[in-house]
């Protein structure tokens, strides 16, 4: 019976005890500073837009940790030395471990700007930062305006909340469109309308110059860079991304670049120290993944793949095709494979729009090959074991689009799509061949 | 530090009424109002222009309300403010409300005298407000349950208007709630009116819901009503037949296929209700362990006695003579052990696996049963079930089950204990139908992948308090009994991840965890070496 200590509860973390404790009666213990019980960090917009009650986003009854026996401690680590294998704890004494696992996950970016940190200014990651969201923008009354930097993910989650509650938001976004970087212009455009349907003054390629301090350390305006146009607001969110959580490990000897340096086994620098999550920086990301995945499902898979070598099993961390979802508002969207917001060298594309709702798809597909390598849906469901099978199988752009509505997720009664999508594949194709 | 805290000291945006809601919510209550005045006997003349004006107010302020709220947003999800808003989170309105429906549930079912039935001569009150329409219909005058239909059936079809406008992105919301409104309207409330009207001196058959399938009509098979099935020749043995039918052989078919949602969300009226008026109450269903385990006692042991009852009502009233008739107090006992005692034996033999635990709890009621068979045969002529007489226990029934629960606790309490409580925990129907659901039908609800997020709005937004997200972060399809396919679980999902659907049996149930990404050996290793976490 090993010692098992993991920093973190979030979800690969959790998922990581809960997999340990499959297959072992290992000794565990979790340790984590911001919340007592394991949450759902992807449904804290839910909470403020009261969709649902803090308890609601807790997967497991708090019975079940120990049931488990998976030991639970509210507390911060302040110093990690791999070389005794040992932990400091700011409120309870040091703890020693067999083996550890660093799950500690990301920090809202910040990049310098004059005034970042001043009350008001928060990201959204935390349920520390939903408490002050709370507090800082409780109604439109306390909060005339609200300010969110940086156009993704988060940013459109924000906005949203702060629109459940009638403040007006103005977003700076860098990019030409909301979430260029990563989506093609036909998608990126489309959300561009939908956010501004939803009354948000969305501003393209605008970027933050300042936040300017009210004289009791509060935020009360923000200066754009390009225009020095002064906004006047009470909240400013910052959501231009986030970055792995790792400062309180800087004295460890941990190899540390973005994130704590991980091989494909999760193995850090030191024997028995693992990181997994956000927190992780692969040394050899596979294919086209980048080395930090600040993502749900990867934290997750991390989660499990960790389990198995502390259960001597040991395994790698070796993630199969690439798939995503998000919500913009009221438009869902899938990923399965590779879309990027221009086709890679030598590749193709296919974009299909319904006329009149939020409805399209996008396919990246290999020019000579024609293999299909990546889609993109929006307002429209896929079945992943679907997607999944194709990309394995290497099948071509032709026939995803023959066999369409095979994948086809939506729920019963929804209006398919298909026939429109391969007629204007049709379109497309015989456009070429001219 | 507690964001609960937080929100209910502040969030005012959300919580408030927006003016054309406000205004809506008075051009309701005027409706109410003219039934109160009517009810206090305030002379209201003509009775049918105030019928109507009333009814009006009532649809009118809802369709308003229902403009106010969702008309000019764009198609989604409108859940902002559920949890913020005192009328759906427990506020002292809802409360408010609650109180009021249970009163006048209490009224209804124990002193209709209140508002106007008299028992020789002419209603007075609320019920002679309806006796115009009641007379339009039936040719006759209303009774309270004349009056509770009708305001029953303008709650399920304006409601469901507010329904479809709030789902308007979903065509499963729409034709569901148009499926519920329309059975409603038809089947509950003018097709028995309009047989009432066929009926005369020689000809008479009970009130009849066609939609209405024993066990939930529990009453169904009663003395009074065979008897004047029988007499009423041909329709009237049809429709007997079709009583017994439709638990025997339409509802297992339907459930085999479609899953208990064809009755329970697509059909039923105390669905269509909880659907529709009680659709803004949904995420208040207790989703602990400890409600599931009340849910699971509660609702079998309902079943187990009313069936008994009902074979002790049926008992009763047959003879003993074989020659005069081929089913008689013996041979219907045994007909009764004979079925169960083949359910439960298919059950035992071929589904074993899938009730696991479950498999005593099963054998207790069984043997329950057939000690009742037992007890009734040796009451010998008494008619008595465990010492009670069996008319007793019906009424017992009744009151306790068909009033207190369904009515008083279940749809009084909707903005208390969320809107499908006596679906849940009460209905023998669901219970029987639930039962197959589990065992054998097509039905099941997918888990997409790995998509999910385990964000919790499944869960949440489950009426009947199924723990979605369980299985669908664990990758595993959905099949429970209790589901009834309302379909909000796959509407709220942010990321796509569940969908309902009839397919192969084969399949159905997944229960390894699967993929949540890693490559594929993992998988194999984690399902070889765990059953289930």
């Amino acid at each position: 019976m090993k010692k098992i200590v993991i920093i973190g509860n979030g979800i690969a973390g959790i998922t990581a005890a809960r997999h340990i404790r499959k297959f072992s009666n290992h000794h565990i213990q979790v340790i984590s500073a911001e919340t007592e019980y394991f949450f759902s960090r992807t449904a804290l917009m839910y909470v403020y837009m009261g969709h649902m009650n803090w308890k609601h986003l807790l997967p497991y009854e708090n019975d079940f940790w120990q049931k488990n026996d998976i030991n639970l401690i509210h507390d911060y680590v302040t110093h990690v030395n791999p070389t005794d294998k040992v932990l400091s704890l700011q409120e309870n004494e040091s703890i020693e471990y067999d083996d550890l696992i660093i799950a500690s996950g990301s920090k809202p970016n910040k990049f310098g700007w004059p005034g970042q940190d001043l009350k008001g200014v928060r990201g959204l990651y935390s349920k520390q930062d939903l408490e002050s969201l709370e507090y800082y923008a409780p109604n439109n009354k306390v909060c005339k305006k609200a300010v969110i930097v940086g156009g993704g993910l988060i940013g459109i989650e924000l906005a949203e909340m702060l629109r459940s509650r009638d403040i007006p938001v103005t977003m700076l976004v860098r990019e030409t469109n909301f979430w260029n970087n990563v989506l093609p212009d036909e998608e990126a455009s489309m959300l561009n309308n939908h956010i501004r349907e939803h009354h948000i003054d969305l501003k393209l390629e605008r970027n933050l110059d300042s936040i300017i301090d009210d004289g009791n350390g509060k935020v009360k305006s923000v200066k754009v860079k390009e225009t020095g146009e002064i906004i006047d607001c009470d909240y400013v969110g910052l959501t231009p991304g986030v970055s792995p959580n790792v400062a309180f490990l800087k004295e460890s000897g941990l190899k540390i670049n973005r994130g704590i340096v991980v091989n494909k086994y999760l193995e850090t620098n030191y024997d028995h120290v693992y990181a997994i999550g956000d927190c992780a920086e692969q040394k050899e990301p596979k294919g086209n993944r980048p080395p930090v995945e600040a993502v749900w499902y990867t934290g997750r898979m991390m989660g499990e793949v960790v389990a198995q070598t502390i259960c001597d099993n040991k395994t790698a961390y070796n993630p199969g095709n690439w798939f995503n979802s998000a919500k913009f508002l009221d438009i869902e969207y899938q990923t399965y494979g590779w879309v990027f917001n221009q086709p890679k060298e030598e590749h193709a594309d296919f974009y299909w729009k319904h006329p009149n709702e939020n409805i399209c798809i996008h396919i990246h597909y290999e020019k000579t090959s024609r293999k299909f390598t990546g889609i993109n849906t929006f307002g429209l469901r896929l079945r992943h074991e679907v997607m999944d099978q194709w990309l394995n199988e290497e099948r071509s752009v032709d026939y995803v689009i023959d066999h369409f509505s095979s994948a086809n997720f939506d729920p019963e009664f929804y209006i398919d799509h298909t026939k429109n999508i391969q007629q204007s594949f049709q379109q497309q194709k015989n456009k070429v061949a001219v | 530090m507690s964001i609960d805290r937080n929100l209910s000291l502040t969030g005012e945006a959300p919580r408030a009424l927006n003016n054309e809601q406000k205004g809506a919510t008075a051009l309701g209550m005027l409706g109410i109002i003219i039934m109160l005045l009517a009810t206090f006997n305030v002379e209201l003349q003509p009775k049918w222009l105030f019928l109507i004006l009333s009814l009006s107010a009532i649809a009118g302020g809802i369709i308003w309300f229902s403009k106010a709220s969702y008309a000019g947003l764009s198609k989604g999800i409108k859940n902002d403010g559920a949890f913020l808003k005192p009328m759906t989170s427990r506020g002292v309105v809802a409360y408010a409300t609650g109180i009021g429906l249970t009163g006048f549930y209490i009224i209804l079912y124990f002193f209709p005298e209140l508002i106007g039935l008299n028992e020789n001569g002419a209603n007075t009150g609320l019920i002679s407000l309806f006796d115009p329409l009641s007379q339009f219909l039936a040719n006759r005058p209303a009774s309270e349950w004349f009056v509770y239909g009708t305001l029953y059936t303008v709650a399920i079809l304006f409601f469901g208007i507010k329904f479809m406008w709030k789902y308007r992105h979903n065509r499963y919301q729409k034709l569901r709630t148009f499926s519920v409104s329309f059975f409603q309207l038809g089947f509950a409330f003018i097709i028995p009116e309009l047989m009432a009207r066929l009926n005369s001196e020689n000809f008479s058959l009970p009130y009849y819901d066609l939609k209405n399938i024993w066990p939930l009509n529990y009453y169904n098979f009663d003395k009074y009503r065979v008897d004047s099935m029988i007499e009423a020749g041909d329709i009237g043995i049809g429709l007997l037949l079709f009583g017994v039918a439709s638990i025997f052989i339409i509802t297992p078919i339907l459930t085999f296929r479609y899953g208990k949602r064809w009755y329970c969300s697509w059909v039923c009226g105390c669905g269509g209700l909880a659907e529709t008026a009680g659709d803004p109450y949904r995420h208040l269903s207790d989703k602990s362990t400890k409600a599931w385990k009340i849910e699971r006692w509660l609702i079998h042991v309902v079943v187990v006695f009313v069936t008994l009852m009902t074979t002790a009502v049926i008992y009763s009233y047959l003879g003993t003579d074989t020659s005069q008739y081929w089913l008689t107090k013996s041979s219907f006992l045994l007909g009764v052990a004979g079925i169960l005692t083949l359910v439960f034996a298919w059950v035992m033999l071929f589904k074993r696996d899938r009730i696991q635990k479950d498999a005593q709890y099963g054998a207790i009621g069984f043997f329950v049963f057939i000690i009742g068979l037992i007890s009734l045969h040796f009451s010998s002529g008494s008619d008595q079930l465990f010492l009670f007489p069996a008319g007793d226990l019906q009424k017992a029934y009744g009151f306790l089950i068909g009033s207190i629960f369904s009515g008083v606790v279940g749809t009084g309490f909707y903005p208390i204990l969320g809107n499908r409580v006596w679906c849940r925990f009460g209905c023998p129907m669901a219970a029987i139908l639930g039962f197959q659901q589990k065992l054998f039908s097509r039905f099941r609800i997918t888990t997409n992948g790995g998509q999910c997020i385990s964000c919790g709005n499944c869960s949440t937004y489950c009426e009947m308090g199924i723990d979605v997200r369980a299985y669908a972060q664990k990758g595993q399809n959905i099949v429970r009994s209790s589901c009834v396919g309302c379909g909000v679980c796959s509407a709220v999902c942010p990321r796509g991840v569940l969908k309902l659907e009839n397919d192969k049996v084969k399949g159905r149930i997944n229960p390894k965890d699967v993929l949540l990404g890693n490559d594929v050996n993992l998988m194999e290793y984690v399902n070889s070496k765990i059953k289930s976490f």
